[in-house]
């Protein structure tokens, strides 16, 4: 079986969010990139785990500048088979939907996947513009996915509780907690990663209908209101005069 | 027209369908259009509540293959309604149904997307569209400009009130042929009793704090007694004290109810972005310096095994005196 794994690169889960003084980007000055947590943890272990147990072959791919090969030789460490980046910066969700979908459309892939969102701009909204552009089916928020023949079994998040479906492959199929364990890569996998193939391919044209107009940071909270902790009743009050939430 | 797509998952339209309507009427206002909304497959009771929401029109689609959520099915249905309809805007919920669907229809219509928005920031003279969107998981705001004829949208739940200041509409059937859906339902397996988290108005939510599961009942209590959700940091849901799908966080379920207390959770980082968006935050903890304090509107530090009970026994006091 054929495994596409799209992964993505996102500020560490502890870095400041700051911006530029402009207000139109990112400021990645001293940031530490990693993996997007839902493409590593979830996606990308779960392929692999089907790859050991069904054959075939895994295959990540990312958009991004040869600055994120670290990223992606992470991926080869973990298990990935052979990988695929596309040189240019992911500007929106559009332009790398369109990527994935032109890579794969001539590769046969029998599932595609990615984690739910990315961690940065959680837009949720690459894999079914994948999805749509290659006509297969999508199942997003998985928690659960085994393969038997030809179908894929899924768990999917919804709501107050989980809806199991099953959906002939291929599929595209975006991962959320559950699916898989975390997995460390071992030094076998480092040096593994860094002999496996890293195909460099040239990105396609895509109009956009999406601009940044500026980002925000939230105004700093008033401060804390302290209550003694005896008196609950001076809590419920403020919380039901002042906050008027109860 | 702005036309709202109200969910109605195993054929009940939810709060998020409500909020989703409501917002689509004043975005209607604004660009000084008609909002409808539609609704696929047969639900219970009379999708023309919609009305009271906002919605002027209320379309229905009735045929057995929408039963349950195939996104290419859906995708087809809603985009073949939009273009007759000649939507300008297609308004979404941003929950698992949206975000199954949002990417799809974007394509689809050749639309600009912007999904999970809380708000309008402005309508542009040259047919643009600004809206607001957290992002950073709640650290920040981003404005995004939607420049296409036809755009997209996914609301995040609890962004607005449902208002229900109009009265009820006749629904209008559309005949839209349904494609052969290739995902089947095996099974749906629902918590039942409690609002799931999402929608949730009021969520207590423990940590590690609480030194063992079998201690949870305290928090059970204060959660029935304010009519609250329950809730877990992620080292709890890590070590299977409580479900996975109650763990609120960066890497959990992102959250913004009106009121968030905090029992006996630190607050790291990544906890505080799931839930940084919550209207009124509590922090109930022994330890002053804990960091969650700084992202408090109100702090109780004390014992929680001690603190959490009188807040019932108070909750409760003041529930019986209303």
């Amino acid at each position: 079986m054929k495994f596409l794994v799209c992964i993505s690169q996102t500020p560490d889960t502890t870095a400041r969010v700051a911006f530029t003084p402009d207000g139109k980007a990112y400021d990645s000055t001293g940031v530490t990139f990693i993996m997007n947590p839902y493409d590593e943890w979830y996606a990308l272990v779960r392929a692999c785990e089907l790859r050991e147990a069904l054959g075939g072959t895994v295959v990540a791919f990312h958009v991004g500048p040869a600055a994120n090969e670290t990223t992606i030789r992470k991926a080869l460490a973990i298990g990935a088979d052979e990988a695929v980046r596309v040189d240019a910066e992911p500007t929106s969700a559009a332009f790398t939907a369109r990527q994935i979908a032109e890579y794969a459309r001539s590769e046969n892939f029998d599932l595609i996947f990615l984690g739910k969102e990315t961690i940065d701009y959680n837009g949720a909204e690459v894999g079914a513009m994948v999805a749509e552009h290659l006509d297969l089916p999508y199942i997003a928020l998985a928690s659960k996915l085994d393969v038997e023949g030809s179908t894929a079994i899924v768990e999917r998040d919804i709501e107050g509780g989980v809806e199991v479906v099953e959906v002939p492959l291929p599929l595209v199929v975006s991962a959320a907690k559950g699916m898989a364990e975390q997995r460390i890569p071992n030094m076998r996998g480092i040096m593994l990663a860094r002999t496996k193939p890293l195909k460099v391919i040239p990105p396609v044209p895509v109009e956009e209908f999406v601009s940044v107009v500026k980002f925000t940071l939230p105004p700093p909270k008033a401060g804390v209101k302290l209550i003694d902790p005896e008196n609950m009743d001076e809590l419920v009050r403020l919380l039901h005069e002042e906050a008027k939430v109860i | 027209m702005v036309l709202v797509y109200a969910e109605s998952p195993r054929g009940q339209i939810r709060k998020a369908a409500f909020e989703a309507v409501s917002f689509g009427r004043k975005l209607a206002e604004q660009l000084q259009m008609p909002c409808a909304a539609i609704v696929l497959g047969s639900v219970q009771g009379d999708a023309g509540e919609l009305g009271r929401y906002g919605a002027s029109r209320v379309f229905q689609v009735v045929h057995e293959g929408l039963h349950s959520l195939d996104s290419q099915v859906f995708t087809a249905v809603l985009a073949e309604a939009a273009q007759r309809l000649e939507a300008s805007v297609l308004v979404l919920s941003h929950t698992s149904t949206g975000k199954t669907l949002a990417g799809r229809l974007a394509v689809r219509l050749k639309a600009g997307l912007v999904s999970g928005i809380n708000g309008i920031a402005s309508v542009g003279n040259d047919g643009s569209l600004q809206v607001l969107k957290p992002v950073f998981s709640g650290k920040a705001t981003a404005e995004y400009s939607i420049s296409s004829p036809v755009k997209v949208i996914s609301l995040m739940g609890n962004a607005v009130r449902p208002e229900a200041s109009g009265q009820p509409v006749p629904v209008e059937k559309l005949e839209i042929a349904v494609p052969a859906a290739r995902v089947r339902v095996r099974e749906v397996r629902t918590i039942e009793g409690r609002v799931p988290l999402p929608e949730a108005e009021i969520v207590v939510s423990a940590g590690r704090g609480m030194k063992d599961p079998s201690n949870w009942g305290i928090i059970e209590e204060l959660a029935n007694a304010l009519g609250a959700t329950t809730a877990c940091s992620r080292p709890v849901a890590d070590s299977h004290w409580r479900p996975h799908h109650e763990h609120v966080g960066q890497t959990g379920i992102s959250i913004r109810p009106n009121l968030y207390i905090a029992v006996g959770i630190s607050g790291a980082i990544q906890h505080l972005a799931g839930v940084n968006n919550s209207k009124v935050i509590v922090v109930i903890n022994k330890d002053p310096e804990a960091p969650f304090f700084k992202a408090a509107d109100y702090g109780v530090v004390g014992d929680l095994f001690e603190v959490v009970p009188r807040l019932t026994e108070a909750v409760r006091r003041f529930k019986a005196a209303q």
